[in-house]
């Protein structure tokens, strides 16, 4: 599905990624680990498209897509939830699901709008309401929908339960783990480490803008001070 | 009262007409950050293109399409040509580049049409006069203009609030970068919404054809009240757009109408006549600057 190998992306002068490796297989759940500032959100931005790629491969399905404008990426299967949510405040609910939808590679069974409502009951009761007025739950349901809707082959969360109340992240959870059970193929960024272990099929953990590790939750427990090393919990 | 509801309906023609231009140059400013000062030669292009094809076929409801498609088409070439290239430049390459471009129209326009203006006629069905009130007869072409600036502002309205062309661009101009990584083509957005301004400042030149002389600066002319239009009203917001047009429209032309008049209630004629003119040509820059203090991104700012 996605392959990145010795990924560099540099903001202007300063260098964040050095030697990025990362591999999402169909159907598979993917984590990428690592504290703060260490480049997980910046490989995300490159894979995107949303950063210049200074050195490496990024590819999707065998095709290199390094370099393509994000809308192009975008197009070939990659939905975004991006870090912060980043939904348009100044349209309503319903509007942000609606606005960039589309089922460009033909899904059998495409998202709709009953369907993004029945995953998140709360949207459905804010659908006539400006997405601005949201709280922050509420807005990373909305930029989990509205990613859903472009009816991704590959979705893309990053921090997607950063800074919410527990009730709202175990919301969030249950809507990845269901998304799983339906074989949706997720590369998960966030820093909950027992529920990422228990849902992914592979992690990979990123130090300085390398990839220092990679392997599965059973690997995790093996390694476990080094990762508790790299990960910081 | 004859004289106001006259003034009032000249205030309101004035007032749809900046806003045909207003409506434009604000969406293209707000979403893709890019001021256009060429968007006056769009005007002028599109009135030339209307009463040329008026005088040729002596049919005004062949020149308006002609009008039309000419702007539109050349709006798209100017978009494709130098705009395009601008959307990551500063202000001042932008002012620079579109500066340029007013110079090159004019020359253009010049070279195809000459010096001398071109006069063109209302179309037949229209060049008679509507008694809007007993005693007051006014020009059937000017209610046509007032109608059809209406029209727009209800079928702009409808664009952008119901239709997922407009919820991009409203999206687009708060989160760009956001848009294109769910997919969207913003490059093709972008001529778009172009194209439609070009569009609506060709119709607003269009309408005015057959009222004004058509001639090379006229863009230049209406421009400068359509950029206060669009500050007025809130950078980026076709409703702020609307408001301000039509409110600066009418006391730009009431302050013409009644203030040397009523300045000669306080001093002699030709001084008060002076004062008059003088302080009329300055009102939409004093609500300007009154606005702004008042609410420095505008009536309706919109976006972030
Ligand atoms: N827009 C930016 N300009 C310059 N440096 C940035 C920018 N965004 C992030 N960085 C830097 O890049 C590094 C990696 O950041 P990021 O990818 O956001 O980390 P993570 O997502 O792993 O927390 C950090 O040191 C951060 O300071
Ligand atoms: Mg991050």
């Amino acid at each position: 599905m996605l392959k990145v190998s010795g990924l560099q992306a540099a903001y202007g002068a300063s260098q964040v990624l050095f030697d990025i490796h990362l591999q999402i297989a169909e159907g598979q759940v993917v984590t990428l680990m690592g504290r703060n500032g260490m480049g997980k959100t910046t490989t995300v931005r490159a894979i995107m498209g949303l950063l210049p790629v200074k050195a490496g491969a990024i590819e999707h399905d065998g095709k290199p897509i390094a370099g393509l404008p994000p809308e192009k990426v975008a197009r070939l299967g990659i939905g975004l939830v991006p870090e912060g949510r980043q939904v348009f405040p100044t349209l309503t609910v319903r509007e942000n699901l609606v606005a960039t939808a589309a089922n460009r590679l033909g899904a059998a069974r495409p998202w709709t709008l009953a369907g993004i409502y029945e995953l998140f009951p709360r949207l459905d009761e804010r659908a006539g309401q400006m997405a601005g007025t949201l709280s922050g739950g509420e807005q990373q349901m909305l930029a989990v929908g509205r990613a859903l809707m472009t009816n991704p082959r590959l979705l893309i969360l990053d921090e997607a339960t950063e800074g919410l109340a527990p009730v709202i992240r175990a919301e969030i959870w249950r809507v990845v783990e269901k998304l799983k059970a339906e074989g949706q193929c997720i590369l998960l960024i966030d820093k909950t480490f027992s529920v990422l272990k228990r849902l992914a099929d592979r992690h990979f953990i990123v130090e300085k803008g390398r990839t220092v590790w990679s392997g599965t939750g059973d690997d995790l427990d093996r390694n476990h001070d080094q990762v508790q090393a790299w990960v910081g919990v | 009262m004859i004289l106001l509801v006259e003034q009032f309906l000249n205030g309101l023609q004035y007032g749809v007409t900046l806003f045909l231009l207003a409506a434009g140059l604000t969406l293209i400013f707000g979403i893709m950050g890019v001021i256009n000062l060429a968007h006056g030669a769009l005007y002028m292009v599109g009135a030339f293109a209307a009463a040329w094809t008026t005088m040729q076929t002596g049919n005004f409801w062949i020149g308006l399409p002609v009008g039309l498609v000419t702007a539109a088409l050349v709006g798209l070439a100017m978009e494709l040509a130098v705009i395009r290239r601008l959307y990551q430049r500063d202000h001042l390459d932008q002012v620079l580049a579109t500066f340029a471009l007013i110079l090159i129209f004019n020359q253009s326009v010049t070279l195809i049409f000459g010096r001398q203006p071109l006069f063109s006629q209302p179309p037949a069905l229209l060049s008679g006069a509507v008694e809007v009130l007993p005693g007051l007869p006014y020009p059937a072409y000017r209610l046509f203009v007032i109608a059809v600036g209406l029209a727009v502002a209800v079928g702009l309205y409808l664009l952008i609030n119901k239709t997922r062309i407009g919820m991009l661009v409203r999206a687009g101009a708060t989160n760009r970068q956001m848009v294109r990584a769910l997919g969207v083509d913003i490059g093709r957005l972008y001529s778009a919404v172009f194209a439609l301004g070009a569009l609506l400042a060709g119709l607003a030149g269009i309408m005015a054809s057959p009222i004004l002389a058509v001639q090379v600066g006229m863009g230049e002319e209406i421009i400068l009240a359509t950029f206060v239009v669009v500050v007025v009203g809130g950078v980026g917001s076709v409703k702020g757009a609307f408001v301000a047009a039509l409110v600066l429209g009418m006391i730009d032309t009431m302050l013409r109408a009644f203030l040397p008049g009523l300045l000669q209630g306080v001093m002699p004629g030709p001084e008060a006549q002076a004062l008059g003119v003088g302080i009329s040509s300055m009102g939409i820059y004093l609500m300007m600057a009154i606005v702004l203090l008042i609410r420095p991104r505008g009536l309706f700012a919109a976006g972030g």
